[in-house]
């Protein structure tokens, strides 16, 4: 240990504000970046399932289609289709 | 033969995805583990700097992200390769996935380096050679940010990231090395880390835990970005389809 | 078509297209000209005229406003072909394809680097730069701004598609000008000093000589991604 006390850890020998804002400022960003993949992984399959359900629910069948056809598509599916398609 | 089926494998964005699940969860801890051990280690056993005090212990985060950022930009420069040359889906993802990462690393080079520079230097900024290759970095990481934005067709767009990103990989020894002859053709008295007396092990093996630890950390982040990416890109195939009806409401 | 020409005799026409048509339009050619004298103008009457301080910082003031000067003509460079159409034409029927490339590259410089040394003593002469820096002045420019051309091609390339490329293209292409900045100002400081400058010059050649032959392949790389959205 090379602090005498508590105190003398968080002072960091004069530096401290220096020191704990490095270290909050980069666990900070560290942190942003796990927890918004996170989100926008979690928020990717809750919209593509409320989009499935919608979609099942409007063609009636339930979801006998593997692939979708490009005639009728739903407003919303072609939201979905930007990116998706062009990268597969 | 097999050295090929890897190879062809790797270009399955599926395949992929079902093996790097566990991935996360092994580099992920190894990563927390291990930051946190050599981050503890760093800010309260190991000996005071002679010269710099406590405020030294700003390396212990400063250097691991400035080193992980550079080797960000030079994996992404091997993937930008692999997909111009093989036409890798996974690699242009890998482009696309490293690049907010490295961004954010880069900066919090630049701010820890700040933080440090001002009971250091009594500066927040110094035009030394490091900074001002991180700084060209981190514009280096805004343009293929900013390039992937503008460009509307994702394929187009991931091929011209590939473009620049090797243009980048190229020209980054020539700028490291002309900013460091730049420097010491009218260096101050400036204190580098260099040319302080090497340090003893319970300095640097903090150090070395915690470059380790967020090599592991780049690692499972980079895998959980791919996989959102693959799950986006793929959204219309039927296996991320099967995925998608099994996730409860 | 019913003979094909070879690389030269195709590097050859496409240099003639590119500097007639630059002669049609000098006006737009010369642009980035004036913008380089106007700034360094500016730059004088900012510094308030004081001799001392123009020629202590002329080396840097030259070589930021010709890297500037250099990314306002980028925005022309592939715009009008790719616009008409005649891009496509070029690149897709061209073997090798990088042959028109560097026809295309050459002519920019001709009109931007090339044109800039030789208007440069004339901005010596505004920012008080010492008789004898000047001739390490024009060789800087000479053999630098070769490689601000073909890097910047390659910005200009990526970026032509785009609708508003503009400022997108300043943001790739102006970091890695850092280098040719870099020696091309030092060497000039170094000779105000001076002191002796061949170790720059070489490493700007060195710089332009690698972008020249690299590059080009860059840029073509670029321009079919360009020409496929």
């Amino acid at each position: 240990m090379s602090f005498d006390s508590f105190a003398a850890f968080l002072a960091m020998g004069g530096h401290g504000l220096y020191v704990w804002l490095a270290f909050g400022s980069t666990v900070l960003v560290m942190l942003a970046n796990v927890v918004s993949v996170r989100v926008r992984t979690r928020r990717f399959f809750r919209d593509a399932a409320d989009q499935l359900r919608r979609q099942q629910a409007a063609s009636g069948s339930g979801g006998q289609s593997e692939r979708r056809t490009g005639g009728n598509r739903a407003p919303e599916l072609d939201q979905m289709a930007d990116g998706s398609i062009d990268a597969s | 033969m097999t050295l090929k089926e890897l190879w062809h494998r790797l270009g399955s964005p599926r395949w992929f995805y079902q093996i790097s699940g566990p991935l996360i969860w092994v580099l992920g801890s190894l990563a927390t583990v291990l930051l946190v051990v050599g981050t503890v280690w760093g800010l309260a056993f190991a000996p005071p700097d002679y010269q710099q005090g406590d405020s030294f212990r700003i390396i212990y985060i400063h250097v691991p992200a400035a080193i992980v950022a550079q080797s960000a930009y030079m994996l992404m420069g091997a993937a930008g390769v692999v997909l111009l040359v093989w036409r890798m889906k996974l690699a242009d993802m890998v482009i696309a996935a490293v690049v907010p990462f490295g961004m954010s690393m880069t900066a919090v080079a630049l701010f820890t380096g700040a933080v440090w520079g001002k009971p250091t230097w009594g500066t927040w900024w110094v035009w030394d050679a490091r900074t001002t290759s991180m700084l060209v970095l981190l514009f280096l990481y805004l343009g293929l940010y900013a390039l992937r934005q503008a460009v509307p067709r994702p394929e187009a767009a991931g091929r011209a990231c590939a473009v620049l990103a090797i243009v980048g990989l190229v020209n980054i020894p020539i700028i490291k090395y002309s900013v460091e002859w730049w420097r010491t053709l009218h260096q101050g008295a400036t204190f580098t880390l260099t040319k302080a007396p090497a340090m003893p092990p319970e300095m640097w093996l903090p150090l070395l835990v915690n470059v380790i630890g967020i090599y592991c950390f780049f690692g499972a982040n980079l895998a959980a970005r791919l996989r959102l990416e693959i799950l986006e890109r793929e959204r219309a195939t039927s296996w991320v389809r099967g995925l998608i009806e099994g996730t409860p409401r | 078509m019913s003979a094909r020409p070879g690389p030269a005799g195709l590097f050859r026409a496409q240099l003639q297209r590119e500097l007639v048509a630059t002669a049609r339009s000098l006006g737009e050619a010369l642009n980035p000209l004036l913008f380089l004298f106007l700034a360094i103008a500016l730059f004088a009457i900012g510094l308030g005229g004081q001799r001392e301080a123009l020629q202590d910082f002329a080396g840097g003031i030259i070589w930021v406003l010709v890297l500037l000067a250099n990314l306002l003509a980028l925005e022309g460079l592939f715009r009008r072909d790719y616009d008409d159409g005649t891009l496509e034409q070029m690149i897709l029927l061209a073997r090798p394809g990088f042959v028109p490339v560097l026809a295309k590259v050459l002519a920019q410089w001709c009109v931007t680097g090339l044109a800039m040394t030789l208007i440069a003593p004339l901005a010596a002469l505004l920012l008080y730069l010492p008789g004898q820096v000047l001739g390490t002045a024009l060789l800087t420019l000479l053999v630098g701004s070769p490689a601000l051309t073909v890097l910047g091609a390659v910005g200009a390339a990526l970026t032509v598609g785009l609708r508003r490329g503009g400022v997108l293209l300043a943001l790739l292409v102006l970091p890695l000008y850092v280098p040719t900045l870099i020696f091309g100002a030092g060497a000039i400081l170094q000779a105000s000093l001076g002191l002796g400058a061949s170790a720059q010059i070489y490493w700007l050649m060195a710089i332009s000589m690698l972008a020249v032959t690299l590059g080009p392949f860059a840029v073509l790389a670029a321009l079919k991604i360009s020409l496929e959205q």
